[in-house]
C-alpha cells in the first residue's frame, strides 16, 4: 500500500495573496473613535482581537498599518508578555504569552499607559515589607523571600 | 489529580502561594475573560471574583464516547492559564485520565459526591445507551445508573461534546444503542451543553472558568449552550463572508474559487446553520480553523448533525431559490446571515424529516 508520504504533493497556484478580508479597515476606524475618546474624556479602551473573526492576513494588515512607536516594554510573569506602542501615540499592543510561548490574548488598549505596567498596590505593599525586613536582617545582602499578600490592597 | 477535596484556600491564595505576583494575577484574569469570551471591561470583576474563589469538585463520567472530548481538552492551549484553572479545580474523579479503576476510583467518586453534597459539577461526555444497559458500563454499573446517582446530590451537569449534549454520533440513524443525552434523562438539574464534535478546548475551560468565577452558570440558549460561544452563527462571524453575499463561490476543491478563498457553501458548508465560536476563537493554538484551511463547517455543534444529508452537499433547499428568499446579494449584512441561518435551519429540519437530500445540482435547477 502506498504510504501517505509517497503521495506526490504538487501545489499548482499559490494562495492568492491580493484578497482582503477587509477587517483591518473598520478596526482602524474604531481605533480612531477610540483616540478622539481618549483625547476628549479620557475613557480607554480595549479591542480584544479574539472575538474578531479575522481571515488570513487581516491581522498582519491591522499591525502592519499601526507599525511600532517609541516604547516597548517586556513582562515576565506567567509567560512573557510584549506591550508596545504602536507608532500612534495612545494605541498600544498587549500581547500575553504562557510559559509555552503561545498567545493566550491579544488586545488593543487605546490608553495613556496599559493598566498592567502600573505597579499594583498589592505588589508595592509587598515590596515595602520585603525591603523593611531585609534591611533588619543582619546580612542585609541576603535576597528576602518573596510573599504576595493582595488582601492589603 | 487533585485529592485536596477539603482544601479551602481561595484561587487568590493559591496563587500568591506560588509568588505570583498582582501583576501576574492581572495578566491572568485578563486571558480568562477573553477565554471567557467576556469584554475586557470586565476584567476588575473577574479578578475580584477569581481572588475569592474556592475550589469546586469535579467528577467527570464518559459514556458513549470515542474520547475526542476529552482528547480535546487536554490538547487546550493555554496551558498556564488552564492548568491554574485546572489546579483549582478538583478532578476528583475521570476515570479515563485518572491510573485508579474499579471499586477504588468508584469509592473516591462516591467519596466526592458525599463531601461536596448540593456544590460539586458533573461533567459528562458520550451518550447514555437506553436499549440494554450493557451496551456500555463501568465497574458494572450502567451509564444510566451512574448519571443518575452521581448527578443527584451535584450543583449543575456540563454536557460535553455533542454525544451528551445531543445523542451525537451513537444516536444517529438507525441509533442502535437506543442513546440519549444527559438532558433527556436529567430535567431536575441545570445541563449546560458544550456542544461540537469535538468542542473548541477553551470554550470547555471557558464554561468551568465561569462556574469557578461566578459560581453560577452563563446565559443559555434553545438549545442549553452558553451563548457566549454559541450565540452567533459560523457563517455570522466567517471571514469568506463577503463572498458569500456577493454569490462568489468555490465549486470544487481546487477551482479558481477555492484558490481565492470564496465562500464554501455550494461544497456543503454547513456554517449559516451552525452555531459555535470556530470563527473567532479558532483551533490548534488559535493557527486556522476549518473554512480557513478550505473545508466546509460540517455543523458538528448542531443535534442530529450526521443525518442532515452528506457533508459535501449544499444545505437542503427543499423549495425555492436562496436568491430570491433571502435577498441574496441585495441587501448585506447580519442580517441577511440571520434569515438565512433560520431559512436553512429550518429547510435542513424539513429535509430531514422527509429524508430528502438536495445535491449542488438540483440547487442549481431550482434558482
Ligand atoms: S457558507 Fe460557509 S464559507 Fe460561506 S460564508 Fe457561510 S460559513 Fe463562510
Ligand atoms: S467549523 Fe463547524 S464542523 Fe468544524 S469544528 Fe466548527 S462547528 Fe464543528
Amino acid at each position: 500500500m502506498q504510504k501517505l508520504q509517497d503521495i506526490d504533493v504538487r501545489i499548482e497556484a499559490a494562495v492568492d495573496q491580493s484578497v482582503q478580508h477587509g477587517n483591518a479597515i473598520p478596526l482602524l476606524h474604531e481605533i480612531l473613535h477610540a483616540l478622539r475618546r481618549l483625547g476628549e474624556t479620557e475613557e480607554p479602551t480595549t479591542i480584544d482581537l479574539r472575538s474578531i473573526p479575522f481571515g488570513p492576513g487581516d491581522e498582519e494588515q491591522l499591525l502592519d498599518a499601526l507599525d511600532r512607536g517609541e516604547v516597548t516594554v517586556k513582562l515576565e510573569t506567567l509567560g512573557a508578555s510584549e506591550i508596545y506602542e504602536t507608532a500612534f501615540a495612545g494605541v498600544w499592543i498587549v500581547e500575553h504569552k504562557n510559559t509555552e510561548g503561545e498567545r493566550i490574548a491579544l488586545q488593543i488598549e487605546i490608553t495613556r499607559v496599559p493598566e498592567i505596567l502600573f505597579t499594583q498596590v498589592a505588589d508595592l505593599t509587598d515590596s515595602i515589607s520585603r525591603l523593611e525586613n531585609r534591611l533588619r536582617a543582619p546580612d542585609v545582602g541576603a535576597p528576602a523571600e518573596q510573599s504576595y499578600q493582595w488582601e492589603k490592597a | 489529580m487533585a485529592d485536596s477535596k477539603t482544601e479551602t484556600k481561595t484561587l487568590g491564595e493559591s496563587l500568591r502561594q506560588q509568588g505570583v505576583s498582582r501583576r501576574g494575577f492581572l495578566k491572568f484574569c485578563t486571558a480568562t475573560a477573553s477565554m471567557m469570551a467576556l469584554p475586557p471591561t470586565m476584567v476588575p470583576a473577574i479578578a475580584a471574583a477569581l481572588e475569592k474563589a474556592r475550589r469546586p469538585s469535579v467528577i467527570w463520567l464518559s459514556f458513549q464516547e470515542c474520547t475526542g472530548c476529552t482528547e480535546s481538552l487536554t490538547r487546550a492551549h493555554a496551558p498556564t492559564i488552564e492548568n491554574l484553572i485546572f489546579d483549582h479545580i478538583s478532578l476528583d474523579y475521570h476515570h479515563t485520565l485518572q491510573a485508579a479503576a474499579g471499586e477504588g476510583a468508584e469509592a473516591a467518586r462516591e467519596a466526592a459526591m458525599h463531601e461536596n453534597h448540593g456544590k460539586y459539577l458533573v461533567v459528562v461526555d458520550g451518550s447514555i445507551p437506553l436499549k440494554d444497559p450493557g451496551f456500555s458500563t463501568i465497574a458494572g454499573i450502567s451509564n444510566l445508573d451512574m448519571l443518575k446517582e452521581t448527578v443527584a446530590g451535584a450543583a449543575a451537569v456540563i454536557a460535553v461534546g455533542s454525544c451528551a449534549a445531543f445523542g451525537g454520533l451513537p444516536h444517529a440513524n438507525p441509533n442502535p444503542t437506543g442513546a440519549v443525552s444527559v438532558s433527556e434523562i436529567i430535567k431536575d438539574k441545570p445541563v449546560v451543553n458544550v456542544s461540537g464534535c469535538p468542542p473548541i478546548p477553551t470554550v470547555i475551560t471557558g464554561v468551568l472558568a465561569h462556574f469557578l468565577t461566578f459560581g453560577g452558570l452563563p446565559e443559555l440558549d434553545d438549545l442549553g449552550r452558553p451563548k457566549v460561544f454559541y450565540g452567533q452563527s459560523i457563517h455570522d462571524r466567517c471571514y469568506r463572508r463577503p463572498f458569500y453575499d456577493k454569490g462568489l463561490f468555490a465549486e470544487t476543491f481546487d477551482d479558481e474559487g477555492a484558490r481565492k478563498g470564496w465562500c464554501l457553501y455550494r461544497m456543503g458548508c454547513k456554517g449559516p446553520m451552525t452555531y459555535n465560536a470556530c470563527a473567532t476563537t479558532k483551533w490548534n493554538q488559535g493557527t486556522s480553523w476549518p473554512v480557513e484551511s478550505g473545508h466546509g463547517c460540517l455543523g458538528c455543534s448542531e443535534p442530529d448533525f450526521w443525518d442532515g444529508g452528506g457533508f459535501y452537499n449544499a444545505i437542503s433547499i427543499p423549495d425555492g431559490d436562496i436568491a430570491r428568499n433571502i435577498g441574496l446579494g441585495a441587501v448585506a449584512g447580519v442580517a441577511v446571515g440571520a434569515a438565512a441561518g433560520m431559512l436553512n435551519r429550518n429547510a435542513r429540519a424539513d429535509a430531514v424529516a422527509r429524508h430528502e437530500t438536495v445535491t449542488v445540482d438540483d440547487l442549481e435547477k431550482t434558482s
